[in-house]
């Protein structure tokens, strides 16, 4: 068992949303996700059995999808993007001082990603899928340590990693 | 091209009223009913179903906002009649980039898309709805949930809507970060459990789509339009706008203007409006000239700052027709004469090659092929047969690429899309770029970068 009793439930509401019980694999991949920080083994094999199907039909679904982390990952997942605006914008800086800043904290997780629909507030960033924008490499960093010392919270919708 | 020469065009607010009228609160329930929503739903749910398709969405002359500008009223008719369940997907996905109009409808105005999809839903007989929601938009998320779940307890959802016998629910399902996700069928298939890798048609979407039911997949603005076109009729909608581009459209502006942002404009202004006037783009902020923009999103080929391009009218067909380029998403990527064209198109590129499905080799190797090319070239290391190397494997992928329409060789339109940049050199840079293949340092093995 991998999912906690609430988070059960919920998962069986979830299939029981969807015409077909296999549509449910995304949801519950993030459900579990947020639970545990990442997808692990034993979800997927929990939600192979929840949609009844194979692990291995879960996994072949899963490792397509980079928001599913498969490996534990820290807990702070930290999204800088690069794409055509922020590009020239400064967000490669951002991307490179942050790699360099924490490239030995196991809490934080500094991934490059592709454009994150906030150009307008270009360069952009998330810390676990929440949205920070008109960014330098200083002001970004500072909105990191903001989470690490509690001062900032994320939703959790995608982790319960805050 | 300063200023000066340019008039003044605004904005025309109908899809974007509600969410710069109320900025404190557009997104709750109280807020939105304190504006109007639903009063075109409980409008539609007075009028024959099928005439809202036949009648006002056909007159409107409404075209898909998702990039491809399909006319929304002829999808809907391809729909079998009398063949149930149905279903209606509002497309969420929103990963074109420089695109990000529809994560501020569904973050500031999740009613507005709930109406939407209650009309069309109402229209075309469905009531299984589903939004296929990026999975990074986590705010979004959150509001879209509590809206649908406000919207059922005011009875705008679920059974016998407003004492009208009419049913529908809508499920959001949440992407989990694959742009190809965003093309209609790996949409499905990915709302079906499976892999995001696009379907081979026919059969169409609304033939066979999701569960290989008939299936109508809109974008989520072209939705959030149609309680505007109910509520002031098609026929005065289609007054708005240019030719076959009727209406208003919301523009994704970013890149080297002073003010960035989403604008609803009304379509048939120039690019020179949207990028130079005051009240919108206001030009660059450095004050130089405009090298070139890349308008509909990065899967569209480039404009320059040239005349030509910049008074050209946002019109669909026109700038398709005359330069081959689309409106696509709507997004407008503006560039001064600082940066290097060949470093976005190698960003682009890199950008497709992560993105490609895999599906179909010349998409998959060719995105790759060219992102390699381009990175040796913008780093200084590319080679004097380098630009008929790319155009020679661009043109693999997409034949005829300088000529539009220019066919595919694959399942889907990605893989055109990835040659985009590559076309776009060739017609524009080209000196350029054979120009840096030229003098590039070789300080280190050529094939150290190629292959690391
Ligand atoms: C690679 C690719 C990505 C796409 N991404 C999106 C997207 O994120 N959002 C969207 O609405 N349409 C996207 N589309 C277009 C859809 O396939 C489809 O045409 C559209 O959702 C239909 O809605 P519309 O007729 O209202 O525009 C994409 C197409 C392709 C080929
Ligand atoms: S063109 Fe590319 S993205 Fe589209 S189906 Fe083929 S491999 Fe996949
Ligand atoms: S390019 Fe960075 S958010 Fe769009």
């Amino acid at each position: 068992m991998t999912f906690n009793p609430t988070n059960l439930a919920r998962a069986l509401e979830i299939v029981a949303q969807y015409p077909r019980p296999k549509s449910a694999i995304l949801p519950l991949a993030h459900l579990a996700q947020d639970q545990d920080g990442w997808l692990t083994p034993e979800a997927m094999r929990e939600i192979a059995e929840l949609v009844d199907v194979t692990p291995a039909e879960v996994l072949g679904t899963c490792s397509f999808y980079t928001m599913f982390k498969r490996t534990p990952c820290g807990t702070y997942v930290v999204s800088v993007c690069t794409n055509v605006t922020c590009l020239v914008l400064g967000g490669p800086e951002i991307l490179e001082h942050l790699e360099d800043r924490y490239a030995d904290d196991p809490d934080v997780h500094v991934e490059e990603v592709e454009c994150l629909a906030a150009c307008g507030n270009a360069p952009s960033m998330q810390v676990n899928y929440e949205f920070h924008e008109h960014l330098n490499p200083d002001l970004a960093a500072a909105i990191v340590d903001d989470y690490k010392s509690g001062e900032l919270t994320a939703r959790g919708v995608s982790g319960g990693r805050q | 091209m300063s200023d000066a020469t340019t008039t003044p065009v605004g904005e025309t607010r109908f899809v974007t009223a509600r969410l710069r009228e109320r900025p404190d609160d557009s997104w709750t329930i109280e807020g939105a009913l304190a504006s109007g929503a639903y009063n075109a739903f409980r409008q539609a749910l007075t009028m024959d179903a099928e005439s809202i398709g036949k009648e006002q969405v056909a007159a409107s002359g409404l075209r898909g906002r998702g990039g491809a500008g399909f006319p929304t009223a002829t999808k809907w008719s391809f729909l079998p009649p009398d063949l149930a369940p149905r279903y209606l997907v509002a497309n969420g996905d929103e990963g074109e980039p420089s695109t990000f109009k529809d994560r501020m409808l569904v973050e500031r105005d999740p009613h507005q898309l709930v109406e939407g999809i209650a009309i069309a839903a109402y229209s075309i007989g469905c009531h299984q709805a589903f939004v296929y929601l990026r999975g990074e938009f986590a705010l979004g998320y959150e509001r879209l949930m509590q809206a649908i779940k406000d919207a059922h307890a005011r009875g705008f959802l679920g059974q016998n809507i407003q004492g009208s016998g009419f049913d529908l629910e809508i499920a959001v399902h949440r992407g989990a970060g694959a742009y190809i996700c965003g093309e209609e069928t790996a949409l499905l298939e990915s709302l079906e459990g499976e892999r995001g890798m696009p379907r081979i048609r026919p059969p169409f979407p609304a033939i066979a789509g999701l569960y290989a039911k008939p299936t109508v997949i809109n974008n989520v603005e072209t939705l959030s339009t149609l309680p505007h076109i109910v509520t002031m009729g098609g026929a005065k909608y289609a007054e708005l706008g240019v030719n076959k581009s009727t209406g208003t459209r919301i523009f994704s502006l970013s890149g080297h203007v002073k003010r960035p942002g989403n604008y609803e404009v009304e379509l048939g202004i120039t690019f020179r409006d949207l990028i130079f006037s005051p009240e919108l783009g206001g030009g660059t902020p450095s004050g130089r000239p405009v090298k070139f923009f890349i308008p509909g999103g990065a899967s569209s080929q480039w404009l320059t700052g040239s005349d030509e391009h910049l008074d050209a009218p946002l019109d669909m067909d026109f700038v398709q027709q005359t330069f081959g380029v689309m409106l696509g998403s709507g997004a407008v990527m503006v560039y001064d004469d600082t940066v290097n064209p060949v470093l976005v198109a190698w960003r682009l590129a890199k950008f497709f090659a992560h993105e490609s499905c895999g599906k179909c080799t010349p998409c998959r190797e060719g995105a790759g092929w060219i992102e390699k090319v381009l990175y040796r070239i913008s780093h200084g290391q590319g080679r004097p047969g380098d630009l008929d190397l790319l155009f020679s494997v661009g043109n693999s992928i997409s034949p005829g690429v300088l000529n539009a329409p220019f066919t595919q060789t694959t399942i889907c339109p990605l893989g055109p899309s990835a040659v985009s940049g590559v076309a776009s050199l060739h017609k524009y840079f080209r000196d350029e770029v054979v120009e840096m293949c030229r003098r590039g340092p070789r300080t280190i093995p050529v094939s150290a970068e190629v292959t690391r």
